[in-house]
């Protein structure tokens, strides 16, 4: 009986959770179908998950070549490097000090830190806009990359690992000569790897896929990251034409979802031996 | 090598509102080996991250061979010390972990990049200078089939080897111990033991060694500094320390099982009882009570009838193979009192009558406050005492 009820409510769970999996992963698998199709095929009344005849090549080709597709990803990649190099530069000193250093006012600071996590990025937009004006750096890479170098999240994270990192490893380090920073960066972080994977995962989707503040900050082609490149690219050159738009959407989302499935293992440990479950 | 003295001068530590260590003052003579014994919450490990530069005294002042070190940073102090739970850096392997205060001293902070550092002059010298002493080290104490491995890979045993080739590594003068080996099963605990018995013994280098047990503490020290409540309350050698506390609470601390306290009446700063038996001192004390500690050992079997013995009803009897521990009930005593008899005395069950006789030699006398009282005390029987 009791068994009989428990498998009920496992298929339930099952089933809740295939459902909004579903809401999830069908427009993905939506954007795929629709790049293989040739555009008569797009808005054919009748469903299929696979095209009658193949236009991948077309639609692919397309999208490489109609527009600077190739730069977009490559400002993405260098964009995102810089941003999630300074971010851990800043934030692993600044969570070991919260985590492992006592000083007047900690608390203060790290509370500082937790309402930050509260503040929209779309808030500070304009202050933002108009300190990139002020300092000269519109519509260069720079601007794109000022505004993320020091993160409240990364903070937040790298603070709880540290935090269960025993005080005896940071006393050890002491008496074997380590200054505060030889330990932030030759203890502390080799041994928060987890944490650290898990956040520049967090950090490199965010900003490969940010599409907010790269329409504000930039103008010129060349400096676009992929989704504002893709969307010029709409406007510009295809207009309606789905299929190469679809097949460029899945190459910028490609590359995400390959370095996720590499480190979702890491990824998980990170967030969950960081303290939020 | 030879270590240095350590000089502890009125050392006052608080913790927001709670006084950890009281005024404390310790003189550690060079190469001895010290134990700071204590129960837990007492102050003895926060004193020995003091002594480390871990943490920063309120008040007070530290000198290690002569030299002030209040300032100094852990680094300068030339002490190195053996955390409870080895404190190992876990990404390392154990030749890295062994490596690491060599490469910290020796290394200008360019050298000790990566890559970069390997290319600078002198680098590679003194790097390999540095593998060949991690791996007499590690020879010495018989680890050095581990070397390529990393933490996790080790037990309990090796992993404390470990920690105690990180410290000896770079000669410090000072060698400082957190409850070492507290996390190793009771097996591993006594080989363990020896061989940091061994240790001191070779290096001659002082030793501070923070424990709550007093099986180690008696064992291994050259002096025991029993410490309570932040303060210490006597220094002195491990006989001395168990034969003759100068305070109750070290009395009650240190032997197991626990010496029996029992509250007697002086009558006329003369007369106390225990059991029948009547114990004369010269006491200053007119009227009131005092304590009587009795070691378990202090007793032993008596033939019945015997003048001046006690007797006892046995509660329960523990066979510990070479002794036997008695519980047993004393008339006029509401708590029950431990013996401790050879094995070879008989046998007794729970339940039986026993004659008893004390050791008198033994007794020691406290008083309320729980000062102990220095007189001599015998025991005679009433009615020669009457005479």
């Amino acid at each position: 009986m009791k068994h009989c009820r428990l498998s009920f409510r496992t298929l339930g769970r099952h089933g809740f959770l295939a459902i909004t999996t579903a809401f999830v992963i069908v427009p993905f698998i939506w954007m795929v179908s629709l790049s293989l199709k040739p555009p008569e095929e797009i808005f054919q009344a009748s469903f299929s998950l696979l095209p009658q005849s193949w236009h991948a090549t077309q639609n692919y080709i397309r999208a490489m070549t109609a527009s600077p597709l190739p730069r977009f990803m490559l400002n993405g990649v260098f964009i995102c490097a810089v941003i999630v190099v300074f971010q851990i530069l800043i934030c692993a000193p600044i969570a070991y000090a919260l985590a492992k250093l006592r000083f007047p006012g900690r608390h203060v600071f790290f509370n500082l830190v937790l309402v930050s996590l509260l503040i929209p990025s779309q808030v500070l937009a304009l202050p933002l806009f108009i300190l990139a004006y002020q300092l000269g750096l519109l519509n260069t890479y720079a601007a794109l990359v000022f505004p993320f170098v020091v993160s409240p999240l990364g903070i937040f994270l790298f603070r709880q690992f540290f935090n269960t990192i025993s005080d005896d490893i940071v006393h050890a380090a002491r008496l074997d000569g380590m200054s505060e920073f030889t330990i932030v960066w030759r203890i502390m972080l080799p041994m928060a790897v987890p944490a650290l994977i898990a956040f520049s995962i967090f950090s490199v989707v965010g900003h490969w896929n940010d599409l907010f503040w790269p329409l504000i900050a930039v103008r010129s082609q060349e400096l676009m990251p992929p989704p504002l490149g893709l969307m010029a690219f709409k406007n510009e050159d295809t207009g309606i034409d789905y299929g190469p738009l679809m097949a460029g959407s899945t190459i910028v989302v490609a590359p995400l979802v390959l370095v996720f499935l590499l480190a979702q293992r890491w990824f998980i440990e990170g967030l969950t031996s960081g303290g939020i479950k | 090598m030879s270590g240095h003295g350590l000089v502890l001068r009125n050392i006052c530590k608080k913790f927001g509102s709670t006084n950890v260590i009281r005024n404390l003052s310790l003189n550690v003579i060079p190469g001895e080996f010290l134990t700071l014994l204590g129960p837990s919450g007492c102050g003895k490990s926060t004193l020995l991250r003091i002594i480390a530069g871990l943490e920063l005294q309120d008040e007070g002042s530290i000198a290690i061979g002569g030299r002030e070190v209040d300032g100094l940073r852990p680094k300068l102090r030339d002490v190195a010390m053996v955390f409870q739970s080895y404190a190992l850096y876990p990404h390392m392997s154990v030749a890295k972990n062994l490596a690491i205060p060599l490469l910290m001293r020796r290394l200008c902070a360019w050298q000790r990049i990566p890559v970069f550092g390997a290319l600078l002059p002198g680098t590679a010298s003194r790097k390999s200078e540095i593998i060949e002493e991690v791996a007499r080290v590690a020879k010495s104490i018989g680890i050095s089939h581990l070397l390529d491995r990393k933490p996790r890979q080790l037990s309990g045993g090796q992993r404390q080897r470990v920690a105690v080739g990180r410290a000896m590594v770079r000669h410090p003068a000072v060698f400082l111990m957190d409850e070492p080996l507290s996390n190793l099963d009771a097996k591993l605990r006594v080989q363990m033991r020896a061989e940091i018995k061994e240790l001191h013994q070779r290096l001659g280098v002082t030793f501070i060694y923070v424990t709550h047990d007093q099986v180690e503490a008696m064992t291994l020290s050259d002096r025991v500094a029993v410490m309570l409540d932040g303060e210490l309350v006597q220094v002195a050698p491990p006989q001395e320390i168990y034969a003759n506390p100068h305070d109750r609470r070290v009395a009650e601390f240190v032997g197991s099982p626990k010496i029996n306290m029992i509250d007697v009446n002086v009558c006329g700063g003369r007369l106390a009882e225990i059991g029948g038996q009547v114990l004369p001192s010269e006491l200053t004390i007119g009227q009131g009570t005092l304590t009587v500690g009795i070691r378990p050992e202090a007793f032993h079997l008596a033939s019945s009838g015997e003048p001046n013995s006690i007797s006892a009803a046995v509660r329960l009897v523990e066979h510990m193979g070479s002794d036997l521990f008695l519980h047993l009930d004393l008339t006029g005593v509401p708590d029950p009192i431990i013996a401790r008899l050879p094995a070879a005395s008989g046998h007794i069950a729970p339940g039986n009558r026993l004659h008893l006789r004390i050791r008198t030699e033994q007794l020691l006398l406290f008083s309320e406050n729980g000062q102990r009282l220095k007189q001599q005390a015998s025991v005679t029987p009433l009615r020669e005492y009457a005479r």
